[in-house]
């Protein structure tokens, strides 16, 4: 095969199973990163915000399912929904405690009090949950390979994640583009002033999408810990910040873009450190090379309208 | 309907609106015109509870309006037409129209509405699937007519209608005006056409800076020497 032989000749000795493998790999970690990078395009979309906190959401919705599964014996059809709940109502908790009160403030307070959520989060879960790793409690179910036909072995996971994560996004999008709410999240995210002539609760609405964003990045979390199965109080920072940087690629506030964003990011954070093993170090530094070459280029991301201020 | 009363409103120290008095009757057509920056705007952007008065009293039905939320007001029977359209640019002309029936629940009477909407303004029909935001300035308007026309309003509050419109069109739109009007529906409709506007109210308010300065039924302030030399553009003969 061509590309069989291309691979082997130009990648020291790369076959077509082990690019496959790669490539499913990066399918998979794109899906975590387009789960998280939701919530902050969501988020960005409505109240023109990055919500730093978001990443900690994220962190905090692995130790929920911890204590659900590990410390309540809880089987996980049970757990990870309550998770899912807990995490939403997490989210909303800190719109409504940090940003809620500043919303006729300067852009920029807003942006400091989620730094300082950021922050809190991070140190509560020091305090509360302990600084020391924990295993994520991964049910049985989800373990165990299979072997595909040409003898390529892969985790059952990787074909877990894209699954859920297709099934999470297909409901997002008819949420948002069928349904009464929906259409409330979308008048909000473009003027919050005639939707409140219009008699929409603008405070529900935003509140409900830092819970509907919060839910999106505990599916995240939860399929995370599987992949990745040693949770700790600071594991939100960088998926955090790499995600928003997939949602800026993508071109944030869009929620189309995000999604492409974090499978662009995925991708090629693997490939990179799969075709470029000396590399491998400056995996972490791929996503943020790509976010500059992005600014530069393409400020508005590759789906991204130019913004046009309300006249 | 509505009675204002002694209204004080100031942005940062400046007063804006310097203590007025006015009132809606019941199925009239009521006119607020005056030159960029009287405070014709202010003034409904204040009943619409999005901008908090220093003094004075809003009464509506016999009830105070002051306490009562904007996102509420929709429910009371008030819409507003805002100033500048303001159409929701990323939903289509449908969901445009949709959302101005945001607060009710009979989906029989919403269909009919729509069907009503389509009826006034038949372009929206032609363009429902289009976002709000391709279409040209006269359209918006129309959209946002109809938008404010699906919440059922008593009180149908327009901004400024015409402005930035080609003549035929506002001829259109201040033709839908009354007929809207003819269905029942209390009109203050705020302007700087005060030809048009005039010769379709009942009562027409002038406000400057600040202040109203004149009031009478429309065609007698149509007539008013100080009037057609400050807003319709004649000279004294």
């Amino acid at each position: 095969m061509t590309l069989d032989w291309l691979l082997q000749h130009l990648f020291n000795g790369m076959t077509l199973n082990m690019f496959l493998q790669h490539l499913l790999n990066g399918i998979s970690l794109g899906s975590l990163y387009a789960l998280i990078a939701i919530g902050y395009t969501m988020v960005y979309g409505i109240l023109r915000l990055i919500n730093f906190a978001h990443g900690d959401i994220f962190m905090t919705a692995t130790y929920f399912a911890f204590f659900g599964v590990v410390t309540f014996g809880m089987p996980w059809y049970v757990a990870f929904p309550i998770v899912l709940v807990m995490t939403g109502l997490l989210g909303m908790l800190v719109e409504a405690a940090a940003y809620r009160p500043l919303r006729d403030a300067p852009k920029i307070s807003i942006l400091i009090s989620s730094i300082g959520a950021s922050f809190l989060l991070e140190n509560l879960a020091t305090v509360i949950f302990g600084g020391v790793p924990r295993p994520f409690p991964t049910p049985e179910i989800f373990t165990g390979v299979v072997t595909l036909g040409n003898g390529l072995m892969v985790q059952k996971l990787i074909f877990y994640i894209p699954a859920v994560t297709l099934v999470f996004l297909v409901a997002l999008l008819y949420l948002i583009n069928k349904t009464k709410t929906g259409m409330a999240m979308r008048a909000v995210s473009k003027d919050h002033e005639t939707a409140k002539v219009m008699g929409i609760n603008v405070n529900r609405t935003i509140s409900l999408t830092f819970g509907i964003g919060s839910m999106l990045a505990a599916v995240g979390g939860i399929m995370w810990g599987m992949k990745y199965p040693q949770i700790a109080p600071l594991m939100g920072v960088i998926p955090g910040l790499k995600c928003f940087i997939a949602a800026v690629i993508g071109g944030i506030g869009d929620i189309k873009g995000a999604v492409l964003g974090g499978f662009i990011l995925g991708i090629g954070e693997i490939m990179l450190v799969a075709f470029l093993p000396n590399l491998t170090g400056y995996r972490d530094a791929f996503a943020f090379v790509l976010l500059i070459v992005i600014l530069l280029c393409k400020p508005t991301g590759i789906v991204g309208e130019k913004i046009a201020e309300k006249v | 309907m509505l009675k204002i009363d002694n209204l004080v409103v100031s942005y940062g120290g400046i007063e804006a609106l310097k203590g007025i008095s006015m009132e809606v009757e019941d199925g009239k057509i009521v006119t607020l015109i005056g030159a960029n920056g009287a405070g014709k705007s202010t003034t409904l952007r204040t009943i619409m509870g999005l901008v908090k008065p220093v003094s004075g009293t809003i009464v509506y039905n016999d009830r105070d309006l002051l306490s009562e939320k904007t996102q509420n007001m929709v429910c009371r029977g008030i819409a507003l037409v805002p100033e500048g359209r303001r159409v929701f640019a990323n939903l289509t002309v449908l969901e445009n129209i949709k959302i101005g029936a945001f607060i009710r629940k009979d989906e029989k009477g919403i269909k009919q509405d729509i069907e009503w909407v389509y009826s006034l303004f038949p372009i929206l029909e032609k363009r429902s699937w289009q976002l709000a935001g391709t279409l040209s300035g006269g359209e918006q308007q129309m959209l946002a007519v109809g938008r404010a026309l699906m919440s059922r309003p008593k009180l149908l509050m327009m901004d400024e209608p015409s402005l930035g419109l080609a003549p035929l069109v506002v001829k259109d739109i201040f033709r839908i005006i009354q007929e809207i009007h003819k269905q029942g529906v209390t009109i203050l409709l705020i302007e700087q056409n005060a030809n048009a506007a005039l010769h379709i109210a009942d009562v027409g308010y002038v406000m400057e800076t600040g202040k109203i300065t004149l009031k009478g039924p429309g065609k007698e302030l149509l007539s008013n020497e100080d009037i057609k030399r400050a807003y319709l553009g004649q000279s004294k003969k």
